[in-house]
């Protein structure tokens, strides 16, 4: 069995890495290895908009996924955007491989508030078991307690929980008996 | 619901349009990118999007706004998003009274553009949900195959319910063209004979010999070429319905012939000695007043009140205007699905024309003029221009008629010309005309015209 890989882009805290990988492992049923953290994406950085483009910290670590790993998440501490949107709590390749994560904006500091450690290590685990879901095809989910629903406020963020629902999760082994099947015919 | 809808984004950065089309991939979307405006139309051309995003400068060849307004013309009621990096009041102006139904600056708020885009699906879900509902009530106005909503097709169809399952001969009066067939299939396919056969024959394409063998059949050796016994119409028919069309224009030796088998439910094969009994329901129609006929000495009195037991008059069309648009509809989906044309209606432009023609051909002729617009349309709407053909004849109408020849010479002319215009084509030619294929033939043949 594959695995899912989860690394640190930069400095990122322990416990936030731990309860991405509890998350992963409880929605997904993967096993979980931790990468040599891969140092911060000043690559993605965009002078202009002061923000860390997503889809060039996604190719960076496209050429970094190990021969083994099934799933590559990245997370890191630095504020994420697209360039058609304001901002990204993560991103991923639809049906791909690697998918990143911010925490930047699952901090209650960040909307000047008092800092709220728990709520923000939950924040980080939904938004990991959402970008990973996207790997495996999961289009957003109109359940609005699903992993899957789409998430453009922190609020939404917190009403979902970290599993996903019935039908995602069918259609989760559904896309899983297809990369088996394609791996078988590859072999 | 939302696998079903598609979306466009025309965006001249590659980023930008990739960026946008991969989170509305996310939210389930299906989407399609292009760089530039000119590719917009013509996918605009081929499939209708949900939502369009244009972003409104773009380099070379045509900007957003001029997208739009093309886009626009194909698809009236597109959904557009005008989507721009340098935001002025000017160009917002411009785009939102051009139609665009938003204005978007980008960078945006991830939560505006998904408000956004689910008002706008929701409309869409909406608008489906409108025509979904509408087609129903389509099949409200229709019976069997026949659709209406005129008083007088309800009283149609009501007497067909009650006389379905009787066994009486039915006759069936009505212009060419106002589907006189379809409501012998409605009686038949409505009664308890609808498991068993239905067997149509039009008794004026042939002739008479011809068709006596074709109704009775006949045995080996009964004339020259009758290698085998064949079965006539009456004995395929057994236990279920006869459909007699054209039955004015047979010969008074098949008018007899026809009064004994109605009467005594027996006949002979041509050539045959044995005497045949069948039950067969017969259901007669004609694009001809019989009564008049019969006045006129033409047709047998005692054979047309054996036929008209139960009489239905079909209204030509022009009688009941009403149920034009309906009819374009149905015939838009259904020859529409036929050539594999994506053409999702008809403009109210283009419906005035049909309402104001005078179908002379009925039904029929409205049939063949939607299938001659589906044919020639480029856009997703038949419009006005579409039905330009119906106008041409119109104006004919302006024409000054000859007024030293016969009407057989008249009508010799006509059908020699419009054959000569169809390169001989018969379904066309009938179509024009506005009669029907197995007339066209016999008047062929009365005026001995050459076919191109």
């Amino acid at each position: 069995m594959k695995w899912i890989c989860v690394v640190a882009l930069g400095s990122t805290e322990e416990d936030a890495l731990a309860a991405v990988e509890k998350s992963l492992w409880q929605a997904f049923g993967f096993e979980i290895r931790r990468l040599t953290p891969l140092g911060e994406p000043a690559y993605a950085y965009d002078p202009q908009r002061l923000q860390y483009s997503s889809a060039a910290v996604l190719r960076f670590l496209l050429d970094r996924v190990p021969a083994d790993a099934a799933r590559v998440l990245a997370v890191t501490e630095k504020d994420l955007f697209i360039p058609m949107l304001s901002f990204v709590f993560g991103h991923a390749q639809l049906n791909g491989t690697v998918a990143c994560i911010s925490l930047a904006r699952l901090r209650q500091e960040f909307y000047g508030l008092p800092p709220n450690r728990p709520l923000m290590l939950a924040r980080a685990a939904k938004e990991a078991v959402h970008e990973i879901g996207h790997t495996f095809g999961l289009a957003h989910c109109s359940d609005p307690v699903c992993s899957m629903s789409l998430s453009n406020e922190v609020r939404h963020v917190d009403r979902k929980g970290a599993e996903l629902c019935m039908s995602c999760s069918i259609l989760f082994a559904e896309s899983l008996k297809h990369i088996e099947r394609c791996a078988g015919e590859k072999r | 619901m939302k696998a079903h809808w598609h979306i466009l984004v025309v965006d001249d950065e590659e980023v930008m349009r990739e960026s946008l089309a991969v989170w509305l991939r996310e939210d389930g979307y299906l989407v399609d990118t292009t760089a530039f405006g000119r590719d917009a139309i013509e996918k605009a051309r081929q499939r209708e999007y949900a939502i369009y995003f244009i972003d409104l400068k773009m380099p070379g060849g045509i900007d957003g706004i001029e997208t739009m307004m093309a886009i626009r013309k194909i698809q009236p009621d597109a959904s557009i998003i005008i989507v721009t990096a340098y935001a002025t009041v000017d160009t917002a102006i411009t785009a939102m009274k051009e139609g665009a139904q938003e204005y978007l600056v980008k960078p945006c708020n991830p939560q505006e553009i998904s408000l956004l885009v689910g008002r706008l699906i929701k409309v869409k879900n909406l608008q489906r949900e409108n025509s979904i509902l509408r087609k129903k009530l389509t099949r409200q106005y229709s019976f069997q195959d026949i659709i209406s909503k005129n008083a007088k097709m309800a009283e149609i169809f009501q007497l067909i319910r009650e006389v379905a399952s009787l066994r009486s001969t039915v006759l069936i009066q009505g212009e060419s063209g106002t589907g006189k067939e379809l409501i012998a299939r409605a009686i038949h396919y409505s009664g308890d004979r609808a498991g068993r056969p239905f067997i149509g024959i039009s008794s004026g394409a042939l002739a008479e010999t011809l068709l006596e063998s074709e109704l009775f059949g006949y045995e080996k050796g009964a004339f020259t070429g009758a290698a085998s016994q064949k079965k006539g119409t009456f004995e395929l028919a057994d236990g279920g319905t006869l459909f007699l069309d054209e039955i004015g224009d047979i010969s008074p030796k098949l008018q007899t012939d026809l009064l004994r088998i109605l009467q005594e439910k027996k006949f002979y094969r041509v050539g045959g000695t044995e005497e045949l009994e069948v039950d067969v329901r017969v259901i007669a129609a004609s694009n001809i007043d019989l009564e008049e006929a019969v006045h006129n000495g033409k047709f047998r009195e005692d054979l047309f009140y054996r036929l008209n037991v139960i009489n239905i008059r079909i209204p030509p069309l022009r009688e009941r205007r009403e149920d034009i648009p309906l009819l374009a509809h149905h015939f838009i989906e259904r020859i529409g699905h036929e050539l594999s044309k994506d053409v999702g209606g008809i403009s109210e432009g283009a419906l005035k024309i049909l309402m104001n023609h005078n179908w002379p051909g009925n039904v029929r002729e409205l049939e063949n003029a939607v299938e001659r617009a589906l044919v020639t349309c480029k856009t997703r709407v038949l419009a006005e221009e579409d039905f330009s053909f119906l106008n041409h004849t119109q104006e004919h109408r302006g024409w000054n008629a000859p007024t030293d020849m016969t009407l057989d010479e008249l009508e010799n002319q006509v059908i020699a010309a419009t054959l000569h215009r169809t390169h001989g084509n018969i379904k066309e030619t009938a179509g024009i005309l506005g009669i029907d294929r197995s007339t066209l033939y016999d008047r062929i043949k009365k005026y001995n015209l050459p076919r191109t």
